[in-house]
């Protein structure tokens, strides 16, 4: 089983390679190195969210409104930068985190102290966020002149070749898979969504594991924010509209499962940069966006039906001989 | 046996065999019209196979079925339902959001016009059926507003609907007040003068005898017995029941009993259990024994903190301790082996060593990360005392054997040198192999000074394992037994209620 997982990883990674390959015969140029690395660079908002939303999905949670949550400390941050164009960006980094981490422990607290089911917790929290960029801002534009340049540059300083915001999707996919594998806490994760009953007897709490799992998404989405914003250099109440179901596919076509307790911080890293390329590509080798989506849509299909012939029960065994084969 | 007439339904020489387990050898079962027999056995007797074989659930390997003296081959449930047979389960399978009518007639509504079902009819034959057996119930009502005898009704009304002939009552008074019991007899009385053939199934003594007509005893899935309850006692019903030499099976062991481990004093719970003290050694097996529903489970979830008791202390090795939480229960000691294993015991995508060190993180963690050196020598030291077969410790646990999933269920818990073990159930639905290396295993913990609580309903294992037995009834201590008090009669007697239980 860890072998086909391992090789569940090996097959998207496989997929990415066709895929490549059949866009560089329309568009040679695509994948050209330095064209891969602004894709990458693209793509790392995704990857990121990805990552906070694997762990939520692992521990049978769903977090809808990671894409509100970046909208919302987005503004946050532009307003701050507004009235205090001096403060460093440090500062700024360090408010975009803790306000979505805020933001995340909301949702987890609904889900561990109240006990509602994640998805309605998520999408009712999803819409407030949404409403409050409204009333915070009437629903005005924060644009690229109101922003001081400082706190527009970080994400695209070039740091060993590479843009700020690389190297943070980098930092994150090595920080969380150590997390996830090397930690009392990314234990928990898998342990409370596969078999929530068997980690509660094994004295893990389980509705804190998932606030914890809230929690970092919630971070994760609210240092998303700040890159976002000062990236796109604009904020406004529909940043990343609808983002928070393409980050949801990214995990699922990265392997993860949605019934929890399977899934890897590569497989999110993968998923992400799977729809990302499409992302890409596709419009430079002139097809149109609704074929991105018809993609995109297909391409979870068959990654829910890989994994659902994957994690299918093999039924018991009751043969002898059957026993000793395995 | 002298017979009134044809039997209703037959079983003659019916054979049931599963993997490993012979679940019913060669039995017979005969039900009258306008009679109630009483089906008596301990669990794992057969009691509940017979059930699913009368149901069609199960197909008996072989053996005949007759209904009015005609073979016939129930292959599918809806053959036994169009027979005329229909089962009233413990738990009764019922929809809570849905009406009476809706429940009473799911699967085989009245059709009207255009093939839609025909509200008005359906209502008015739910409302005949339901004042056919004396049930106030408003057939409008919403299940879930229903109390439990009045759910118990409509379960019976679904029975009348499909026109049964022989209705099965799978312990119907398990979850049922003593009123509730009451009004339960006069709707049997009810059913009996209708002809219906009835088989009822109940642990409780004084139910067989106030209600039944014959009764039939299978032990190990063989008939015993069977006969006019007027020509039995209590004591011969027991005897028949439990009747079996147990000695020989079990392990010998040494009992060499240490200082105390575990003290509960007064512990109480609203509705599940009350004043429940005792004590225990270390090196002591303690038996729970009780029938189903006597609160056994129940109190030992509150003592491992799964659920919160309202009043009552802990002890452990003379210290006192709170505990609110299963992480609390482990860090003091106490482990809990569940009943259902594969459901709450192991996690099926994750490795064995992950599933052996589960509880243990902290202790091979050092400044907050796994040292995955330490994870894998304390899951090979465990699996290894287990005798664990598998070809790598990376292997999910979801892959391995059902035996193999047990042991990796039972190594987490001895990974975290835990000083007093509960198991619940350990040996249910075991074969008889598996169930005699449990009970050896069991004995080496004793051995090694573990302080063992277990908790079971299968009398052999309680009286050849336990050094002592605390038996349970209705939420309650009914009666604490030393080694030599511990017999399948007393057992039973304090377990059901028997005022006087000598064989």
């Amino acid at each position: 089983m860890k072998k086909l997982l391992a090789s569940r990883e090996i097959l998207l990674l496989v997929a990415i390679g066709v895929l490549l390959a059949i866009i560089s015969l329309r568009f040679p140029a695509f994948v050209a190195p330095a064209n891969l690395l602004v894709v990458f660079n693209d793509t790392s908002p995704l990857i990121l969210l990805a990552i906070g939303q694997m762990i939520v999905i692992l521990t049978k949670c769903i977090d809808l409104s990671v894409a509100a949550n970046l909208a919302l400390t987005g503004m946050v941050v532009s307003l701050v930068n507004i009235m205090a164009p001096g403060l460093p960006v440090l500062f700024i980094i360090i408010i975009a985190i803790g306000f979505g981490t805020l933001l995340g422990m909301i949702n987890g607290l609904l889900v561990w102290k109240l006990a509602i089911p994640p998805i309605v917790v998520t999408l009712g929290t999803m819409t407030i966020f949404r409403g409050t960029i409204f009333l915070l801002t009437k629903g005005k534009w924060v644009n690229s002149h109101e922003m001081s340049d400082a706190f527009k540059a970080v994400p695209r300083t070039d740091v060993l070749g590479l843009p700020i915001l690389s190297w943070i999707a980098i930092a994150a996919v090595i920080i969380f898979s150590i997390m996830m594998t090397r930690t009392p806490l990314g234990r928990a994760f898998y342990a409370a969504g596969g078999n929530p009953h068997a980690a509660t007897y094994a004295g893990i709490n389980v509705g804190k594991t998932q606030f914890w799992a809230f929690t970092i998404s919630g971070a994760i989405a609210g240092l998303t924010g700040y890159l976002w914003v000062s990236r796109f250099a604009v904020a406004y109440v529909d940043v990343a509209g609808g983002f928070e179901l393409t980050v949801v596919a990214a995990c699922v076509i990265g392997g993860v499962s949605i019934m929890g307790g399977i899934g890897t911080v590569y497989g999110a890293l993968l998923g992400a940069l799977f729809l990302g390329i499409i992302a890409n590509a596709l419009p430079v080798v002139n097809i149109s966006p609704f074929w991105q989506m018809a993609i995109s849509g297909g391409a979870i299909i068959v990654a829910v039906v890989l994994n659902a012939q994957a994690n299918r029960t093999k039924g018991r065994i009751i043969l002898k001989r059957a026993e000793h084969a395995t | 046996m002298s017979t009134p007439d044809t039997p209703r339904l037959s079983l003659a020489g019916v054979t049931k065999t599963f993997p490993g387990v012979r679940a019913l050898s060669e039995v017979s079962l005969k039900l009258y019209p306008g009679k109630v027999t009483a089906l008596v056995g301990e669990n794992g007797a057969g009691k509940s196979t017979v059930v699913k074989v009368l149901t069609g659930i199960y197909q008996p390997d072989n053996g005949a079925i007759e209904v009015d003296g005609q073979p016939v081959n129930f292959a599918m449930p809806q053959d036994a339902e169009r027979a005329g047979v229909t089962a009233i389960h413990q738990e009764t399978v019922l929809f809570d959001e849905l009406r009476v009518a809706e429940n009473i007639f799911l699967g085989h509504a009245p059709r009207g016009r255009f093939g839609l079902i025909d509200t008005a009819t359906m209502t008015r034959r739910a409302d005949e059926i339901l004042t056919g057996l004396g049930a106030k119930v408003d057939p409008h009502a919403i299940l879930k507003d229903l109390g439990t005898a009045n759910k118990h009704l409509v379960a019976i009304a679904r029975a009348m609907s499909i026109d049964a002939r022989v209705v099965i009552m799978d312990e119907p008074t398990a979850a049922l007040s003593q009123t509730e019991i009451e009004e339960l007899y006069e709707l049997v009385d009810g059913l009996k003068a209708q002809g219906k053939a009835i088989l009822f199934i109940s642990h409780k003594f004084d139910e067989i005898f106030r209600i039944a007509d014959y009764y039939t005893v299978f032990r190990d899935g063989q008939l015993i017995g069977d006969g006019a309850i007027a020509g039995v006692s209590e004591a011969e019903l027991v005897n028949m029941m439990v009747g079996r030499d147990v000695s020989q099976i079990f392990p010998e062991r040494t009992r060499d009993l240490g200082d105390e481990a575990l003290k509960v004093t007064g512990y109480e719970h609203p509705t599940e259990f009350s004043d429940i003290s005792f004590s225990l050694k270390r090196g002591e097996i303690l038996g729970f024994y009780g029938l189903v529903g006597a609160g056994r489970s129940e109190f030992m979830q509150a003592l491992f903190g799964i659920t919160k008791p309202s009043a009552g202390t802990v002890e452990i090795e003379g210290g006192a301790v709170t505990i609110r939480s299963p992480a609390d229960a482990v860090s003091q000691g106490i482990v809990y082996v569940p009943e259902d294993r594969g459901k709450q015991g192991a996690i099926a995508d994750m490795p064995i060593f992950q599933n052996v060190t589960l509880p243990s993180l902290a202790r091979i963690s050092r400044k907050g990360f796994l040292k995955l050196a330490e994870e894998f020598a304390l899951a090979r030291e465990y699996t290894e005392r287990l005798d664990l077969r598998a070809a790598s410790l990376d292997t999910l646990v979801g892959n391995l054997s059902g035996g193999n999933q047990q042991k990796v269920v039972i190594a987490k818990w001895l990974a975290t040198e835990p000083k007093v073990i509960i198991l619940d159930e350990p040996t249910k639905g075991s074969d008889i192999v598996s169930k005699a290396a449990v009970h050896e295993f069991m004995a080496e913990l004793a051995a090694q000074g573990l302080a063992v609580i277990m908790v079971s309903s299968e009398i052999p294992e309680i009286v050849g394992m336990s050094d002592r037995v605390i038996v349970m009834r209705e939420g309650r201590i009914a009666a604490e037994l030393d080694r030599a008090e511990i017999t399948p009669q007393t057992l039973v007697g304090h377990a059901a209620g028997i005022s006087e239980a000598q064989a």
